[in-house]
C-alpha cells in the first residue's frame, strides 16, 4: 500500500469560495488540492443544447427539497459557470439586519463599509462592469420603462459579461461558450493552477475527520462522468487545513456526514439557511400596449417578442432597497431570464380559479405567448427558516436521474414574515406590470417543489454568538481549528440582491486568517499575491483526473 | 422485441401518454385516439416525446414506469369510482377516464400533502420537460424537425453553425431614472 496523499490546504468545491482561497494560498506557496465534485468544461465544451447529457446538465445541480428546491453548479467553477454574472454589491442596511434572531446576525466585524475593499478587489480581479443602457437587453429595458412608466427607478446592473464578446444568447446556465461571461475559469481559477494548485473534477467529498496530529483526514469518492448516481473509487487526502466550499445546500451535509470523526458540531452547521428571499414573477405582456403605453419598438415591427434574447438579469429596480423600511419589507426587484424547462414549470397561467395553473389547457395557451413573457426575480428578506435532515448516504442528495436532478433532505417552511415580503414584492411587480393593461402577471407556484432558490445561503454561517452561528468572524468553525467554510453557507441572511459578489468578497477578506492559521500549523505560505489576470495567470492547464 | 409489442406494453404506453396529455394536451393522431384527448390544438406532450423520453436512461424513471403506469390505473379506478364516473372497459382506467376528470386526478396526486406526491412531479416534470425542451434531442434538430413544444413557444432557432446570437439585442437607449443612491460602482448604497 502507498503512503497516505497529504496535502497542505484541501479545498472542498472550487465556485467562489474554493476557487478564490484556492488562488490566494497557492499564490502564496502552499500546496493546494481542490476537490471538485462535477466536470471540468470550459469554452467549446459549453453547447447550446437542452438534450440530456449536454453541458447543461452536466454542469447544473437541482435538489429538490420539502418546500425549497435548490439549484447551483456542478462542475469546476462551481456557480459562476452557470449564473448571470449580475455582480451588485449588498446595500448597507443588509449588514444590520437582525432577523430571526433579535439582534445584529452578522459579526461586528463586517459592515458595508469594512467590506467594500473586499467588493473592490473582486471587482477588480472578475472583472466587474458598469452596465449602459446600450448594453441593456429587451427585457431589461422593457421593465425598465415599465418601472418609469410606474413612477418606480431601474437600474442596470453591474455585471461579469465582457459585451464585445457576448452574442445575447441567452444559454448561459449552460457556460458559456463564447467566454463572454467571466466565470471562475477564466481568472482565479487559471491562477490557482498557474501556482500550481491541483483541481480534480469528479470528486465527491463525503466526509471529513480528524487525524491524530490535529490535522485532517478528507474521504472522497470518484463520480463517474456521465452516471452521477455511481461512484468508481474512493480515495483519502490529509491536510493540515480544511477549506470547505461546497455551497451552501452541500457545505453543512458534509460536515453533519463528519460529526462521527470530528465530534459535536455548532448547532447552526445545516440550520439557518436562507433561500436569499428568491421568488420569481411571469409577465405575459401585451405587445400592443408595450409599444402604445410605452413607446418601445424593436425597429422591425415588433415591439418585445424577446424573452429569449438577452444575458439574464440586466436590470433592477432598487426604490424598495431603503433603509428606512422595516425588516422583511426591504427587496430588489430584477428582470431575469430562465431557459424553458426550470422556467416554465413553475409558471402558473391566470386562468379560472380552480383550474389547475403550472399544466393543463390554460398553461398550454399561455406558452404559446413565451417570447413575450417577462420574468421579474424578487429577493426579499426571509427568515432563515431552513433546516437540513439527516445526510443521506453520499453527496447532498439522493440523485434520480444521471445528472442533475435529485432529492435532498432541506425542510424550508416559509414564516409568517417571508410569506408577507413575497406577498409585497408580488403586489409590487402586479403593480407595476398591470397597469394599464401593460402585461398579466402571476407568481411561479411554491406547490409543485416548494419554494425554488439559486442563491443558497446561510446552511453554516458566521456570526459573533455561537448559540446562533457556525463560524467565527474568520469563516473558521468553532471548535474546529482549521476547518474553514468560505462559501454561501457563510453569510448570516438573505442579502436582498444577488449574492455572488458578497460570497466572493468574504472569501477574499477570509483568505489573510487561514493564511495565518496555516502558517501556525507550520505550512510556508505567504499572503498578498497579486490578483490573478495582473499578469499571474497563463493559460488553464487541466490536471489530470 | 415481444415485450414491446405485448399488451401490457401498449396498456402502460397508452397510459402514460394519457398522463402526458393531462399536463400538456394536444390534438388526437387519428379520431378513434383514445389515449391523447383532444383537449387543444397542435401537438401536446405525447407529440413531442414524452414516452420517449421516460424510456430513456437519463431520466432515471425508466424503471419505474410499469409501476406509475399501474399507480395511475389504481388512482383512476378509485377516482372514478368516488365520483360515480363509468369507465370504458377494455381501455387502461386511467385512459378511459375524461379529460376534466384526468385533470381533477393529477391535481389531486401532484398537491402538497398528498403522499406519493413527489413521485408524479416528478413525472410530470419530464412531461413538461418534453414539451418545453425535448432534451431526448439535439435542440437544433428538434428545431428542424418542428418539434411541436419548441415550435409552439416560438423558440428562435440557431444560426448556421447551430449556435444562437442575436445580433439585434438592445431598444439602445436610457428607458427609466436611476435609483438616486447608486454608487460609483453601479451599485445599490
Ligand atoms: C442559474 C443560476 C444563476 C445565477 N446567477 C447569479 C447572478 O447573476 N448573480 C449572482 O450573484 N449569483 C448568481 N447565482 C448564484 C451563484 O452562482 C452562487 O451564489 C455562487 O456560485 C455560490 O458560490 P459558493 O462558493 O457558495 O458555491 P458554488 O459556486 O455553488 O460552488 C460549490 C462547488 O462545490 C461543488 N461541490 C458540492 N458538493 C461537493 C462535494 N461533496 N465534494 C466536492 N465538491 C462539491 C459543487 O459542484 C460546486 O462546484 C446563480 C446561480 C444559478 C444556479
Amino acid at each position: 500500500m502507498s503512503a497516505e496523499e497529504s496535502t497542505d490546504v484541501l479545498v472542498v468545491g472550487s465556485g467562489f469560495g474554493g476557487a478564490i482561497t484556492a488562488y490566494h494560498l497557492a499564490a502564496g506557496g502552499a500546496r493546494v488540492v481542490v476537490l471538485e465534485r462535477g466536470p471540468w468544461l470550459e469554452g467549446k465544451d459549453f453547447e447550446h443544447d437542452f438534450l440530456l447529457g449536454s453541458s447543461y446538465t452536466r454542469v447544473f445541480d437541482f435538489v429538490a427539497g420539502d418546500g425549497m428546491s435548490v439549484l447551483s453548479g456542478n462542475c469546476v467553477g462551481g456557480g459562476s459557470v452557470v449564473y448571470f454574472a449580475a455582480l451588485p454589491r449588498a446595500p448597507r442596511f443588509v449588514f444590520e439586519r437582525h432577523g430571526s434572531i433579535g439582534r445584529r446576525m452578522w459579526p461586528a466585524a463586517l459592515s458595508r463599509d469594512s467590506l467594500d475593499p473586499w467588493y473592490d478587489r473582486v471587482a477588480e480581479a472578475i472583472p466587474v462592469r458598469k452596465q449602459d443602457w446600450s448594453d441593456v437587453t429587451y427585457a431589461g429595458g422593457l421593465w425598465a420603462a415599465a418601472c418609469h412608466h410606474a413612477g418606480r427607478t431601474a437600474n442596470p446592473v453591474p455585471s461579469g459579461v465582457d459585451n464585445s464578446l457576448c452574442t445575447n444568447c441567452n444559454w448561459m446556465m449552460a457556460g458559456c461558450r463564447f467566454d463572454a461571461k467571466q466565470s471562475l475559469l477564466l481568472n482565479y481559477l487559471p491562477g490557482a493552477v498557474a501556482h500550481g494548485a491541483e483541481v480534480r473534477p469528479l470528486h465527491e467529498v463525503q466526509r471529513i475527520e480528524r487525524t491524530d496530529d490535529g490535522g485532517y483526514r478528507v474521504h472522497y469518492d470518484h463520480v463517474d462522468g456521465v452516471d452521477y448516481r455511481v461512484h468508481t473509487g474512493s480515495g483519502t487526502i490529509t491536510a493540515k487545513i480544511v477549506v470547505l466550499a461546497a455551497g451552501a445546500g452541500a457545505t453543512p451535509v458534509i460536515l453533519q456526514r463528519s460529526e462521527e470523526g470530528l465530534g459535536a458540531l455548532p448547532h447552526a452547521v445545516g440550520r439557518y439557511f436562507s433561500g436569499n428571499g428568491e421568488r420569481l414573477n411571469t409577465a405575459v405582456v401585451n405587445e400592443d400596449r408595450v409599444r402604445e403605453v410605452l413607446g418601445l419598438d424593436r425597429g422591425d415591427g415588433r415591439a418585445y417578442l424577446a424573452n429569449q434574447i438577452g444575458k439574464g438579469p440586466v436590470v433592477a429596480s432598487w426604490d424598495r432597497l431603503d433603509a428606512a423600511l422595516p425588516e422583511y419589507e426591504r427587496f430588489s426587484l430584477e428582470q431575469l431570464y430562465f431557459p424553458p424547462g426550470l422556467g416554465t414549470i413553475l409558471a402558473q397561467a391566470a386562468g379560472p380559479a380552480g383550474s389547475p395553473s403550472w399544466f393543463g389547457v390554460a398553461k398550454k395557451e399561455m406558452l404559446r405567448r413565451w417570447q413575450s413573457w417577462l420574468t421579474v426575480f424578487e429577493m426579499v428578506e426571509d427568515d432563515n427558516e431552513g433546516v437540513f435532515g439527516p445526510p443521506p448516504p453520499t453527496g447532498n442528495a439522493y440523485r434520480i436521474s444521471q445528472q442533475m436532478l435529485g432529492r435532498g433532505t432541506l425542510s424550508y417552511q416559509p414564516t409568517a414574515n417571508t410569506k408577507r415580503a413575497w406577498a409585497l414584492a408580488d403586489a409590487e411587480v402586479k403593480d407595476i406590470l398591470e397597469r394599464d393593461g401593460l402585461a398579466t402577471v402571476t407568481p411561479w407556484t411554491n406547490d409543485v417543489v416548494g419554494a425554488y432558490t439559486v442563491h443558497p445561503l446561510s446552511s453554516c454561517r458566521m456570526g459573533d454568538d455561537p448559540a446562533t452561528s457556525a463560524l467565527d468572524d474568520r469563516h473558521e468553525l468553532r471548535g474546529h481549528p482549521g476547518i474553514f467554510v468560505t462559501d454561501g453557507s457563510a453569510v448570516p441572511g438573505a442579502l436582498t440582491v444577488n449574492p455572488a459578489m458578497t460570497i466572493a468578497a468574504l472569501a477574499e477578506r477570509a483568505v489573510p486568517g487561514i493564511v495565518e492559521a496555516a502558517r501556525a500549523r507550520g505550512v510556508q505560505v505567504t499572503y498578498g499575491a497579486p490578483l490573478p489576470g495582473s499578469g499571474t495567470t497563463g493559460p488553464m492547464v487541466r490536471s489530470a483526473p | 422485441m415481444r415485450s414491446g409489442d405485448s399488451d401490457d406494453r401498449r396498456s402502460r404506453t397508452a397510459t402514460l401518454e394519457s398522463f402526458a396529455d393531462t399536463i400538456v394536451p394536444g390534438e388526437k393522431r387519428t379520431p378513434d385516439d383514445r389515449a391523447i384527448a383532444g383537449a387543444a390544438t397542435g401537438g401536446g406532450a405525447v407529440a413531442a416525446g414524452a414516452v420517449e423520453l421516460l424510456e430513456q436512461p437519463a431520466p432515471g424513471l425508466a424503471a419505474g414506469l410499469d409501476h406509475y403506469a399501474a399507480g395511475l390505473n389504481a388512482h383512476a379506478e378509485a377516482y372514478a369510482a368516488e365520483h360515480g364516473v363509468d369507465l370504458e372497459t377494455g381501455l387502461p382506467a386511467f385512459v378511459a377516464l375524461p379529460f376534466e376528470h384526468r385533470t381533477a386526478l393529477v391535481a389531486r396526486l401532484t398537491a402538497p400533502g398528498h403522499p406519493e406526491k413527489d413521485g408524479w412531479v416528478l413525472l410530470a416534470l419530464f412531461c413538461t420537460m418534453a414539451f418545453d425542451t425535448a432534451p431526448h434531442m439535439r435542440t437544433a434538430d428538434a428545431l428542424a424537425a418542428g418539434h411541436p413544444g419548441l415550435a409552439t413557444m416560438g423558440f428562435a432557432p440557431p444560426q448556421a453553425d447551430g449556435l444562437w446570437r442575436f445580433g439585434e439585442f438592445s431598444y439602445g437607449r436610457q428607458l427609466a431614472d436611476l435609483h438616486p443612491a447608486t454608487t460609483p460602482s453601479g451599485s445599490p448604497a
